[in-house]
C-alpha cells in the first residue's frame, strides 16, 4: 500500500489520456455486464439444480416431430421412472405478433412435475376441471394485466381448430409463481389442457411433443434415459431422453448458441481493448523512462519497477471496469424493473463480478506486460542520459 | 580521516556494435570521508562515467571500487539498488523530480525502500525540507517551484536517508547564478555541519571553488589532483 500514492500519480500523470482510456473501459464493462447477465440468464435455465429428475424424451429427428401419445403408459412402466406426463408446444400469438410467449398444452398431471411453481389449491383444481382453462405465469399475467376469470384468446400459428378457426379462446383459471429468481423467465408462458388442445385440433391427433419423466433416482437417471429410448429402437419415431438441463440448453440454442454470441462479441471488444489500453500503456511508459530510471537511481530494484508499472496497468482496468460493471448493475436493474422479472437478464453481482474482475486483472497484466518489461530492463544511465 | 571511496585500476569500456570504447583506464583515487571532492574535465572526459561508477549506477568492466569498506564493483543489480538507498544521495543537472508528486512526497521516495511508516517517513521529509529551507512548499508540485527551489528538493531527497555520500553530476547546471550560489552553499553546509561526503562533477570553475579538493580527468585519466584550504 505504500506504493499506491506512486501508482495513482502515475496513472493519472495524463489527465485526459487516462480519463478516455478509463471511459473505454468502462464501455467495455459495461457490455460485458449486460451480456454476461444475459448468458448466465440463459444458463441458468440450463444449469438449475431444480429439476435435476427430469428427463425430457423427444424425438430423436427433430424436436419439432410429434410422439405417439400411446407411448405415455410404456414410459412410465420404465423401471426407475416415478412419474411421466407431456405437453405439445402450441406457439399461439396475444393481439400482435410482438407479444410471442411460450405457450404450450399440457397434461392433466403436468404441475406434478413442477412443484417448484407455486399455485394455489383451488386454481390447480379450477385448471383440472376446466376444459378451456388456462393457468399463466405471474410475470405474464403483470406484463399483459391479466387475472384470473379473464378469456385469452390466441391466434394459432400451427394448430388451426377443426372448424377451420385460428382462434383459440381460453379461460385464465390460475396464476403461478416461481420463488427462484434466476428461473423468473419460467413465469413468462401459458399452459393450457391437452386433453382440449387434441380434441379441437384439426391434424396430429394423438400425438405430443414431449415427454416430462420424473427419475426415482437421479444418478441412475443414465439408464432410465437408456431405457426409455430402447422402447422406440428401431420404429418410426425413435426417441431421445435428456436431462432437462440439456434439453433446455439444446432449446436455446435452436434459437442462438447465447454463449458464442456473448463469447464472440466479448472477444472482439476485448482484442480493441487490449489494444487501446496496451497503446496507452506503451505511450505512457515510454514518457516515463527517465522517470523510471531515477526510481531505480534511489533504490527501486528491476523487479520493483516492473510490479509497478504492472499495478498501474492494473489499476487502471479495474477502475474502469469495476465502474463498467457497477453501471451494468444500474441498467440491468433498470431494464428489469421496466420489462418485469421474467425479461432474460441476471442482476449483475456474485459471479458476473468475479470473472469481470478476473478479467479485468488479466487484461491489465497482457497490456501492462511489454511496458513493465521494458521498464525493467532499462539500464539507468542511458535512461538518464536518454540513449 | 577514513578513506570512505577507494579506487583501484578502474576502467570502464563501453561496447556500441562493433565500436569499443575505453572511457575510464586504469583511475586510482582515495577520497576520504568528509572530503568536497570536485570532478572537471571536457566533455568526453569521463568525469561523468567515474562518477556514475562512485554512485552505483553503472558497473566498471575492470578495478576496484570499495566504498565504506564494501566491494560495490562485483555485487549484483539488486544488491547494488539497496546500497544505493541506503548509503548515496544524487543531484541531477535537471533536478530529475517525479513531476506527478508534491515536493514532500518526492523526497519522501527514498524512504519507501525503508521499513519506517507513513509517519515516520512524513515526519523526516519535513525535517529534509526544514533543512532546504522549504518546508511552506512542501504541497507544491515541481512545476510550481522554480528551478533553484527543485534543487533544493533534490537536496532534501539526496539527504532524506541520511546517506554518508552524496553525490551530484553539474548540480548547478541548469541555475542562474543565484540559485547556483544557494544550492551550493548548500552542498558546503551539508558537507561541513553534517559531515556528508560530497562529490560533484561540474564545468564551472566557480562551482568548484566550493570544493576542498579538485580532480581533473582528461580522456579517461586523472590528470591533476589539487587541494585547496577551504573558506
Amino acid at each position: 500500500m505504500k506504493y499506491f500514492h506512486l501508482i495513482w500519480a502515475a496513472l493519472f500523470r495524463r489527465k485526459t489520456r487516462t480519463f478516455f482510456t478509463l471511459l473505454s473501459v468502462l464501455a467495455a464493462f459495461l457490455l460485458f455486464g449486460l451480456l454476461d447477465s444475459v448468458r448466465g440468464a440463459f444458463t441458468a435455465a440450463s444449469n438449475n439444480v431444480t429439476g435435476a429428475d427430469r428427463l425430457i424424451t423427444v424425438s430423436k429427428i427433430s424436436l419439432t416431430l410429434p410422439l405417439p401419445r400411446s407411448l405415455l403408459a410404456r414410459i412410465q412402466a420404465v423401471p426407475g421412472v416415478a412419474d411421466t406426463t407431456f405437453a405439445n408446444w402450441f406457439g399461439g400469438i396475444y393481439q400482435d405478433p410482438k407479444n410471442f410467449f411460450p405457450s404450450q398444452s399440457v397434461a392433466e398431471n403436468f404441475l406434478d412435475l413442477y412443484p417448484e411453481w407455486k399455485i394455489s389449491a383451488e386454481e390447480r383444481k379450477a385448471f383440472h376441471d376446466t376444459r378451456t382453462g388456462a393457468i399463466v405465469g405471474a410475470s405474464l399475467a403483470q406484463k399483459f394485466g391479466w387475472k384470473v376469470g379473464d378469456k385469452i384468446p390466441l391466434q394459432a400459428t400451427i394448430f388451426p381448430q377443426k372448424d377451420g378457426s385460428n382462434t383459440w379462446t381460453l379461460d385464465l383459471v390460475g396464476i403461478y409463481h416461481v420463488d427462484d429468481p434466476n428461473l423468473r423467465a419460467q413465469e413468462d408462458a401459458l399452459y393450457f389442457n391437452w386433453s382440449y388442445f387434441d380434441e379441437a385440433r384439426q391434424t396430429s391427433k394423438g400425438s405430443v411433443g414431449w415427454y416430462v419423466v420424473r427419475v426415482i433416482d437421479r444418478d441412475r437417471a443414465d439408464a432410465v434415459a437408456a431405457a426409455i429410448d430402447a422402447l422406440s429402437f428401431d420404429s418410426d419415431h425413435e426417441t431421445k431422453t435428456q436431462s432437462e438441463q440439456a434439453f433446455m440448453a439444446a432449446f436455446a440454442s435452436q434459437f442462438a448458441d447465447i454463449g458464442l454470441i456473448v463469447g464472440s462479441i466479448m472477444g472482439a471488444v476485448f482484442f480493441t481493448l487490449v489494444l487501446l489500453t496496451g497503446n496507452t500503456m506503451a505511450q505512457a511508459v515510454r514518457e516515463r523512462i527517465p522517470e523510471l530510471a531515477v526510481l531505480k537511481v534511489l533504490g527501486f530494484t528491476h523487479r520493483g519497477v516492473l510490479a509497478l508499472v504492472l499495478c498501474e496497468s492494473v489499476l487502471m482496468l479495474v477502475l474502469g471496469g469495476a465502474a463498467g460493471l457497477a453501471l451494468a448493475g444500474v441498467a440491468v436493474g433498470a431494464i428489469r424493473q421496466a420489462m418485469g422479472p421474467s425479461v432474460p437478464m441476471l442482476p449483475v453481482a456474485g459471479s458476473i463480478w468475479e470473472r469481470g474482475l478476473g478479467l479485468m486483472v488479466l487484461i491489465g497484466i497482457v497490456v501492462g506486460a511489454l511496458p513493465a518489461l521494458r521498464g525493467m530492463r532499462l539500464r539507468i544511465v542511458d535512461a538518464l542520459t536518454g540513449r | 580521516m577514513a578513506t570512505l571511496v577507494e579506487i583501484r585500476n578502474l576502467s570502464k569500456v563501453y561496447t556500441r556494435g562493433k565500436e569499443r570504447l575505453e572511457v575510464l583506464h586504469s583511475v586510482n583515487l582515495d577520497i576520504e570521508e568528509g572530503d568536497f571532492v570536485a570532478l572537471m574535465g571536457p566533455s568526453g572526459s569521463g568525469k561523468s562515467t567515474l562518477l556514475n561508477l562512485i554512485g552505483g549506477l553503472d558497473s566498471p568492466t575492470g578495478g576496484t571500487l570499495t566504498i565504506g569498506g564494501q566491494p560495490i564493483h562485483s555485487v549484483g543489480d539488486d544488491a547494488l539498488a539497496k546500497w544505493r538507498s541506503a548509503n548515496v544521495g544524487f543531484v541531477f543537472q535537471f533536478y530529475n523530480l517525479m513531476p506527478a508528486l508534491t515536493a514532500q512526497k518526492n523526497v519522501e521516495l527514498p524512504l519507501l525502500m525503508t521499513d519506517l511508516g507513513a509517519a515516520q517517513r512524513k515526519r523526516r521529509a519535513g525535517i529534509a525540507l526544514q533543512l532546504v529551507g522549504l518546508s511552506e512548499r512542501a504541497n507544491h508540485k515541481p512545476t510550481e517551484l522554480s528551478g533553484g527551489q527543485q534543487q533544493r528538493v533534490a537536496i532534501a531527497r539526496a539527504i532524506v536517508s541520511d546517506p554518508k555520500l552524496i553525490v551530484g553530476d553539474e548540480p548547478t547546471g541548469d541555475l542562474d547564478r543565484q540559485s547556483a550560489t544557494e544550492v551550493l552553499e548548500m552542498l558546503r553546509m551539508l558537507n561541513r555541519d553534517h559531515g556528508k561526503t560530497v562529490i560533484m562533477v561540474t564545468h564551472d570553475p566557480k562551482a568548484a571553488e566550493y570544493a576542498r579538493r579538485t580532480l581533473q580527468l582528461d580522456k579517461g585519466t586523472l590528470v591533476e589532483d589539487a587541494v585547496r584550504a577551504l573558506a
